[in-house]
C-alpha cells in the first residue's frame, strides 16, 4: 500500500470514500424507512427471493465461464455473454422441432436434457472457434489488445446471429414435466397467497449441481490441478509437462460449456430468445464475478447468488423503480470496486500484474 | 501443395458461405459496379476466388508457374463448389424457418440467374479460372499486382458510390489510369519524393504555406461541392472526428480504455438540450453559445467524477466499470424517475439551432462549418497537447504507471485531466448534435455509439490524429454513403476489430511511437 503515502491520494481515497458512505447511507435510510413502512408482506419478498435465487445461479454459472478463464489467461472474455446466447439461440431450434413433432410432449425430460445438450456443444464450440481465431494470437500482446478483441468479438457474435437467424424474438415453447403431481417446469402454484413456480427451484438446484460438479473437476482431478497449475504460473506449468494450450482449450470448453447450460435453463422461464440476450447477462455475470473476487471460484458462485437476490430484492426493499434493476447492479460493481477491488473472497488480483 | 490449395479454398469457402447466409449477396445485387455487367454481389464472390487462389500459391519461387496456377484453380474451384453445394441445399430444402437468408433469392445470385444446374457449374468453372489467376498474379512483380488491386478497389468504391454504377467504358478508363498512377509511383516514386523534399526544404514556409491554405479552400469548399446529402454524411463524420479525438486522449494517449464514452455525449447533449430548449423543463431557452461551454464543462466535469472511482483499477476493470456508467447515465435518462426533468423516453424537443444576429444555424451546410471550427480546434489542441509535459505524462502512464509515478508523474492528477478533457471533446459534440438535430432522446445514446467510437479510433489508429480522422470517414462516412451495406455495419465491425487486432494493432495510420510498441512482444 505504498500509494497510501503520497499526499494526493489520499484526498482521492477521501472523495472515494466519500461517495461510498453518502451511497450506504442512502441505503440504509431507504432500507430502513421501507421495512418501518411495511408496504409489502414477508410473501413479497419470499418470492423476490426465490426469483432471485434462480436469476443469481444463472448469474453464478456464467459468472463462472469469466473467472475461470481469468484465473487462467487473466483476460476477460467480453464475448462470453454471447457463448451464453449463441448456446441458447441454436438450442431453441431443437426445442421447437421437439415440440412441433410431439416429442417434447410425450418425452419431455428427454427433450430437456437434449436441448440443454445441444446449447452446451453449441456453446462449446463457439468459444473454441473464439479462443482459436481471435484470442490465441494474442495470447502474449499488450493487455488492450485481447479486451478490444473480445469487444469485437461480442460484436460479431451478436450481429452474426442476427444476420444468420433473423431480428425476430424466438420463443421458447411452454414445457410440462410432471414430478409427483407437480409440473416442475410449467406450473404456477399458490401457496398462501403466493405465486410460487417451481422452475425457480429447479434452476437453483441445477446450478449448484452443476457447480457442485465444476468444484469436484477443479479440486479432485488430474485435469483440475493441470489448470490450477497453469493458473499459477503457466511458464512454471509448461516446465512440469502441462501441454498450457490444452489446459486454455478446457477452460474456454468448461466455462462455456457452464454458460450453455445455463442458457436453456433461462430460457425456460423467461422464453425470449433475441441475438442481444447475451449481453446484459454477460455483465452482470461479470459483476458477480468481481463480486467474488475474480479469478476465484467459490466466489464467483458466491458473487452470482448475491447479485441476484440484490436485484430481485433491492429494488422493492429501497423504494426505487424497478426500471432501475440494472443501475443496482452497474452501482454494486462500483461500490465493490471501490471498497473492496479484491471481491469478496477475491486474492489480490486487481493490482497491475495479476 | 494440394492439401494448401484444399485448405485455402475450403476457408475462404466457409467465409463466403457465412456471408452469403447473412444476406450479403441479396442486399447487394441492388449495387451495379458496371452496370449491365457486374454488381457488388457478383464481385464478393469474384473477390473470394482470387483471394483463394492467390492464397493458395505457396510463399516460396521454388514452384513453376503452372504448379503455382494449378494450385489456385483448385482453390478457386473449392471455394465455389462449397457456394454452388449451399445453392443446390437451399434449392432443395427449405430452411427459412431456421436461416432467413436462404430463401430462392439468394439461390438466384450464387446461380447468377441461370438455374440451380447450370448456374452451378458455371460458378465452379468460373472459380476455377478466376482461382487460376489469383494463383499468377502472385507470379507478378509486386508493383503491377499491387497497382492493380488499388486499381480494382477505385472502380469497385466509385462504381457502388455512383447511384447505377459505371458504364463500360467509364470503368475501363478509371482501372486504367488508376492502375497507371499507382504503377508509376511504385517505380518512380520515391524519386519524386525526393524531389519533393529537395523543393520543400529549399523553401519550407512557402511549400506549406500553400498547401495549408490549398487544403482550407478544399474545405471550405466542401459543402457546395457535395449537396445537401453528401454535407450532412460530413457533418456527422466530423461529429464523431471530435469524439474520437476525445476518446483518442482517453485510450490512446493515457491508456485508460473507456467503453462508457457515450454518456459524457449524452451529458453534453442533455445540458444543451435543458439549457437552449423553450420546451424543456427547465424553460430556460438561453442561446447555444452560452450553452456549449457549460455542456462542455459539466462533461468534463463528470469525466473527472467518474475517474475518482477508477483511478486505481487496472485497464480491464475501467473499461467494465465505464460501460456500467454509460448504461446508468442512460438508463437514468430513460427512467420515470426523472422523467420531469429529462422527458424520459420522450427526450427534449423544440431545441433551437444557434443563432449569430438574427441568422440561426439551419441547414447541414451552416452546422458544417460549426463543426469544421470545433474540428479545428480539437486537433490543434490534440496536436500540442500530445507534445507537452501533459502528453508526455500521459505516455509514460500508458507505457507503466509504477515507473511513471516513480519518475515524479502525478497519477491522480494526470489521469483525471485525461478523463476531463475526453470528456469535454464528447461534451461539445453532444452540445452541437442537439442542436443540430433539435432533440435529444435517450435511444440515440447507446453503448454502440461508444464502440462504434472505440473502433474508429482503433481502425485509424490509436494514438493518432490523421488516423482518427480516417477512422471516423471509413466506418462513419462510408456506410452512410453505402446504404445497401448499413445491415452488415455492426457486425464488419465486429470483425473489423478483431481483424486488426491481430493483423494491425496499430491501426490504419499509425502515430509513430505505437507503431514500435505494439510490435514489441510484451511478456506477462
Amino acid at each position: 500500500m505504498r500509494r497510501r503515502l503520497s499526499g494526493p491520494v489520499d484526498v482521492t481515497q477521501l472523495v472515494v470514500s466519500g461517495i461510498g458512505l453518502v451511497i450506504l447511507l442512502f441505503v440504509v435510510y431507504r432500507l430502513v424507512a421501507t421495512l418501518m413502512g411495511g408496504t409489502y408482506g414477508v410473501s413479497t419478498y419470499a418470492s423476490q427471493a426465490i426469483f432471485g435465487l434462480a436469476q443469481g445461479g444463472i448469474y453464478a454459472l456464467i459468472a463462472l465461464g469469466y473467472t475461470l478463464v481469468y484465473g487462467i489467461l487473466f483476460m476477460i472474455n467480453f464475448a462470453h455473454g454471447e457463448i451464453f446466447m449463441g448456446g441458447t439461440y441454436i438450442a431453441y431450434f431443437v426445442i421447437a422441432a421437439f415440440d412441433r413433432s410431439g416429442f417434447l410432449e410425450s418425452n419431455p425430460l428427454l427433450a430437456i436434457v437434449a436441448t440443454v445438450a445441444t446449447a452446451m456443444t453449441a456453446s462449446v464450440i463457439l468459444a473454441l472457434g473464439l479462443e482459436r481465431i481471435a484470442y490465441r494470437p494474442l495470447r502474449r500482446a499488450p493487455r488492450l489488445v485481447p479486451l478490444i478483441t473480445a469487444i469485437g468479438a461480442s460484436l460479431f457474435l451478436q450481429y452474426a446471429f442476427r444476420g444468420l437467424f433473423g431480428t425476430g424474438v424466438k420463443v421458447y415453447p411452454d414445457t410440462h414435466l410432471h414430478v409427483a403431481g407437480i409440473d416442475i417446469l410449467g406450473g404456477r402454484y399458490d401457496i398462501g397467497g403466493m405465486v410460487v413456480r417451481p422452475i425457480y427451484f429447479v434452476v437453483f438446484l441445477m446450478a449448484v449441481t452443476l457447480m457442485l460438479a465444476l468444484w469436484i473437476l477443479v479440486q479432485k482431478t488430474k485435469m483440475g490441478k493441470a489448470m490450477r497449475a497453469v493458473a499459477e504460473d503457466k511458464d512454471t506449468a509448461a516446465l512440469m509437462g502441462i501441454d498450457v494450450d490444452r489446459v486454455v482449450v478446457l477452460t474456454f470448453a468448461l466455462g462455456a460449456a457452464l454458460a450453455g447450460a445455463a442458457g436453456v435453463m433461462f430460457a425456460l422461464y423467461n422464453k425470449q430468445v433475441t441475438h442481444t440476450m447475451g449481453f446484459i447477462p454477460g455483465i452482470k455475470a461479470f459483476t458477480a464475478a468481481v463480486l467474488g473476487g475474480i479469478g476465484n471460484v467459490p466466489g464467483a458462485m458466491l458473487g452470482g447468488f448475491f447479485l441476484g437476490l440484490a436485484e430481485s430484492t433491492f429494488p422493492t426493499l429501497l423504494g426505487l423503480d424497478s426500471q432501475l434493476k440494472d443501475v443496482i447492479a452497474f452501482g454494486l460493481l462500483v461500490l465493490v470496486l471501490i471498497f473492496r477491488p479484491t471481491g469478496i473472497l477475491g486474492e489480490v488480483l486487481s493490482r497491475k500484474r495479476a | 501443395m494440394l492439401k494448401r490449395s484444399l485448405r485455402r479454398g475450403a476457408l475462404v469457402g466457409g467465409v463466403l458461405v457465412f456471408i452469403a447466409l447473412i444476406g450479403a449477396p441479396a442486399a447487394f445485387a441492388r449495387e451495379p459496379v458496371v452496370r449491365g455487367v457486374v454488381t457488388l454481389s457478383q464481385l464478393l464472390l469474384a473477390i473470394g476466388a482470387l483471394l483463394a487462389g492467390s492464397g493458395a500459391a505457396p510463399a516460396t519461387r521454388t514452384r513453376s508457374t503452372g504448379a503455382v496456377v494449378a494450385a489456385g484453380a483448385i482453390a478457386g474451384a473449392v471455394c465455389m463448389l462449397l457456394l454452388a453445394l449451399l445453392a443446390l441445399l437451399v434449392s432443395a430444402v427449405d430452411l427459412r424457418q431456421v436461416l432467413v437468408n436462404a430463401t430462392p433469392q439468394l439461390v438466384d445470385e450464387l446461380t447468377l440467374g441461370r438455374g440451380v444446374v447450370t448456374g452451378s457449374t458455371v460458378l465452379v468453372v468460373l472459380g476455377t479460372v478466376l482461382g487460376a489467376l489469383g494463383g499468377w498474379s502472385t507470379r507478378l512483380p509486386a508493383a503491377i499486382s499491387r497497382s492493380a488491386v488499388l486499381a480494382g478497389a477505385a472502380v469497385v468504391v466509385v462504381g457502388v458510390l455512383r447511384d447505377k454504377g459505371l458504364a463500360i467504358a467509364e470503368a475501363v478508363a478509371l482501372g486504367v489510369a488508376v492502375w497507371a498512377v499507382a504503377y508509376g509511383r511504385s517505380r518512380w516514386g520515391s524519386a519524386l519524393a525526393t524531389r519533393y523534399q529537395r523543393v520543400q526544404r529549399r523553401n519550407s514556409t512557402m511549400v506549406s504555406i500553400v498547401v495549408w491554405i490549398a487544403g482550407l479552400f478544399i474545405l471550405l469548399g466542401l459543402p457546395s461541392i457535395l449537396g445537401t446529402y453528401g454535407t450532412s454524411v460530413l457533418d456527422l463524420v466530423g461529429l464523431y472526428v471530435l469524439m474520437g479525438l476525445g476518446l483518442n486522449i482517453v485510450v490512446g494517449y493515457a491508456g485508460l480504455l473507456d467503453l462508457g464514452y457515450v454518456a459524457f455525449f449524452t451529458i453534453g447533449a442533455y445540458v444543451t438540450g435543458l439549457l437552449t430548449s423553450p420546451a424543456a423543463s427547465t424553460q430556460l431557452g438561453l442561446s447555444f453559445w452560452i450553452a456549449w461551454p457549460l455542456a462542455m464543462v459539466a462533461a468534463a466535469g463528470a469525466g473527472a467524477l467518474l475517474g475518482i472511482p477508477v483511478l486505481r483499477m487496472r485497464g480491464d476493470y475501467l473499461a467494465i466499470v465505464t460501460l456500467g456508467f454509460g448504461e446508468i447515465i442512460r438508463i437514468l435518462v430513460l427512467s420515470d424517475t426523472f422523467k420531469s426533468v429529462l422527458g424520459g423516453a420522450q427526450g427534449i424537443i423544440e431545441i433551437p439551432g444557434p443563432s449569430i444576429g438574427s441568422f440561426t444555424m439551419m441547414r447541414p451546410q451552416h452546422f458544417y462549418y460549426l463543426i469544421l471550427i470545433g474540428v479545428m480546434i480539437v486537433v490543434f489542441v490534440s496536436r500540442r497537447i500530445s507534445d507537452s509535459r501533459v502528453g508526455r505524462a500521459w505516455m509514460a502512464i500508458r507505457e507503466d504507471e509504477d515507473v511513471a509515478e516513480a519518475t515524479g508523474v502525478n497519477l491522480v492528477k494526470y489521469k483525471l485531466l485525461a478523463f476531463a478533457m475526453g470528456a469535454s471533446f464528447s461534451g461539445i459534440g453532444g452540445a452541437i448534435f442537439a442542436s443540430w438535430v433539435h432533440s435529444v432522446f435517450p435511444n440515440s445514446f447507446t453503448l454502440l455509439v461508444s464502440i462504434n467510437i472505440l473502433s474508429l479510433v482503433i481502425v485509424g489508429g490509436i494514438g493518432s490524429i490523421p488516423g482518427v480522422i480516417l477512422g471516423a470517414f471509413f466506418l462513419v462516412g462510408l456506410p452512410e454513403v453505402l446504404r445497401s451495406f448499413a445491415d452488415f455495419r455492426m457486425i464488419t465491425f465486429g470483425a473489423l476489430l478483431v481483424a486488426m487486432m491481430i493483423a494491425r494493432p496499430e491501426g490504419l495510420w499509425p502515430a509513430k511511437s505505437r507503431r514500435r510498441e505494439l510490435h514489441l512482444e510484451v511478456a506477462e
